[in-house]
């Protein structure tokens, strides 16, 4: 056994050590071709500075429509759809998409607007890939994991379609750098995952003027319409005023099936390629309503443009000045980043480590744990001996507690754990003031736990 | 008169995470029509559960929530005055901001 374990773990290495070169290789690779690219596109612009075909465009095959024969064969299957045809494909091919997020929504309309043709597609994604983003943001692989999502989804893309330009933007969308970018593309999608970032994108692109699919999609449930388009409305003129940050919920706290994103990017894709290509009754002034559970979709009537608007509206004078000095955090009072919530509520000795809790357990300290999180969130892992009080319910359980306290010796402590020491401080806050004063919640939660004290204890 | 009634994206939460409500709804005691206003205060006092805050902001819905009457924004049809007639079908909806 030993011999073999020995034998697998060399194996391994081996496979690791390929991989990383791979992946270096294939790096090296994209940047000759964006090299070559851009070398293509000076000595286009220098020699025929009227060209409008794309960039890697291999010789127009001279039907007056600027496709190549190798286009013409790769995007065949659209080209024979009467409704679509040359002249779509051909609008297509001059079109450059900004896809803002390269994440749940992101990765499958990068996908098929790079399998499409879309002359220039951007994209912008400041975070790295992980092993918990792969259920649902199929542009990526594991091999790409703790690399840019940006460079992996431009490195599918370009296995996809070799012939499209393809500009990484490896940086988060914020008033300093969105105009600049924004404004060299035709259309923009919202793929991101925050309410600031939303108001942000829609925002900027009422100043450019430019069109915009937003999407959005939590647990089982999507919602999608598109903005500041032919005199449609903006983010703002249907939502004036931001949510309370209780009522946005983050996928990394709520939960998503991995596919509902999916399907509400896919119809981001599908709505930006009618825009690009005038082609189809886009969805402005309506909003399209996805539940996976139920499998229904409802397309409702929405309101048009609000002359109320502050930033679209008759009145509105929202320039790019005020953008750029607009505090979009403030305004949502949520951070355009995904760092979780530190609170701190409680004084220090109200409060221990996960290693000194792991000490008091070994020295044998009798006590109680409770565990405050919700009941499916108990169900993937826990620590043991831990009871189940879901915060939502610690009120009507007190009993529980004060007899699970008194199973144990007298003067038991009493401790309270949940994801990542949040919700384990307002509990022990509440406990507290209930009477159980010596009450103490372990600093970072579950997450600590499995940082510092046992490594295999999993994290979700 | 009857209505029917959904909430989504998470407005569900607040009402025992039932999506659709069949209901009975009666305008007020010497009123001939019920309006949306009305609706809100007896949805407010019948549905929901916990939380209202999450749902309503004085007499109206909170930041955030559509409210479609017919598949149709209540924006279009007069907001809190839109009168209701039986059998209508009234959704509502908290945006969404996941990806």
């Amino acid at each position: 056994m030993e011999a073999n374990g020995g034998e697998s773990s060399r194996i391994l290495r081996e496979i690791e050590n390929l991989k990383s070169a791979k992946s270096e290789i294939e790096r090296r690779i994209s940047d000759l071709e964006a090299q070559l690219r851009d070398i293509d596109e000076k000595d286009e612009t220098k020699t025929n500075s009227t060209r409008s075909c794309p960039p890697l465009s291999n010789g127009d095959s001279g039907f007056g429509h600027g496709l190549s024969p190798d286009m013409i064969y790769r995007y065949s299957r659209q080209l024979l759809l009467p409704s679509f045809g040359v002249q779509a494909q051909s609008s297509l091919l001059k079109a450059s998409i900004l896809v803002v997020g390269a994440g749940g929504l992101g990765s499958p309309a990068l996908l098929y607007l790079a399998a499409c043709g879309v002359g220039r597609l951007g994209i912008v994604d400041h975070d790295v890939v992980e092993l918990n983003n792969l259920h649902r943001q199929i542009i990526h692989t594991e091999a790409y994991i703790g690399q840019s999502k940006v460079e992996s989804a431009a490195a599918a893309c370009h296995s996809i379609n070799s012939t499209i330009q393809i500009v990484e933007h490896k940086e988060a969308l914020r008033t300093s750098n969105a105009l600049e970018i924004l404004s060299k593309y035709d259309i923009v999608i919202d793929a991101t995952d925050n309410a600031p970032s939303r108001y942000l994108i829609s925002d900027c692109c009422v100043v450019l003027g430019k069109p915009l699919v937003s999407g959005a999609a939590i647990g089982l449930e999507g919602q999608l319409t598109v903005y500041n388009y032919n005199g449609g409305p903006c983010y703002r003129c249907l939502f004036p005023t931001p949510p309370p940050t209780t009522a946005c919920q983050r996928c990394s706290d709520s939960g998503v099936l991995g596919i509902v994103p999916g399907i509400i990017g896919c119809h981001q894709a599908l709505e930006a390629i009618k825009i690009a290509s005038d082609v189809g009754e886009p969805l402005s002034r309506r909003m399209l309503l996805f539940d996976a559970l139920t499998a229904r979709i409802r397309i409702v009537k929405i309101r048009g443009r609000s002359s109320q608007c502050e930033v679209c509206g008759e009145n509105a004078t929202f320039t790019a000045k005020q953008f750029q000095e607009f505090d979009y955090e403030k305004f949502t009072q949520s951070p355009l980043s995904m760092t979780p919530l530190k609170l701190d509520l409680l004084p220090t000795e109200a409060r221990i480590s996960s290693k000194e809790y792991k000490e008091r357990v070994v020295r044998g300290e009798p006590h109680a744990l409770v565990d405050v999180r919700p009941a499916h969130h108990f169900k993937i892992s826990s620590l043991p001996n831990s009871m189940n009080v879901p915060l939502s319910s610690l009120e009507a359980r007190l009993p529980e507690i004060s007899s699970a306290l008194k199973r144990e010796e007298e003067h038991a402590s009493l401790y309270v754990v949940c994801r990542r020491g949040n919700d384990s401080q307002r509990a022990v806050d509440y406990l507290h003031k209930m009477g159980f004063t010596s009450a103490k919640d372990i600093i970072g939660g579950l997450e600590s736990w499995a940082h510092d004290v046992d490594p295999n204890f999993p994290t979700y | 008169m009857q209505l029917t009634l959904e909430f989504g994206g998470g407005l569900e939460l607040l009402c025992d995470s039932v999506k659709i409500h069949k209901v009975n709804v009666n305008p007020q005691d010497g009123e001939d029509k019920l309006n949306m206003k009305d609706l809100l205060a007896w949805v407010r006092t019948n549905l929901i559960k916990e939380r209202p805050e999450m749902f309503m902001k004085g007499d109206s819905v909170r930041p955030g929530v559509l409210v479609l009457v017919n598949d149709c924004d209540w924006e279009l049809s007069g907001q809190l005055d839109t009168t209701l007639e039986e059998k209508d079908v009234v959704v509502f909806i908290s945006t969404l901001h996941g990806g």
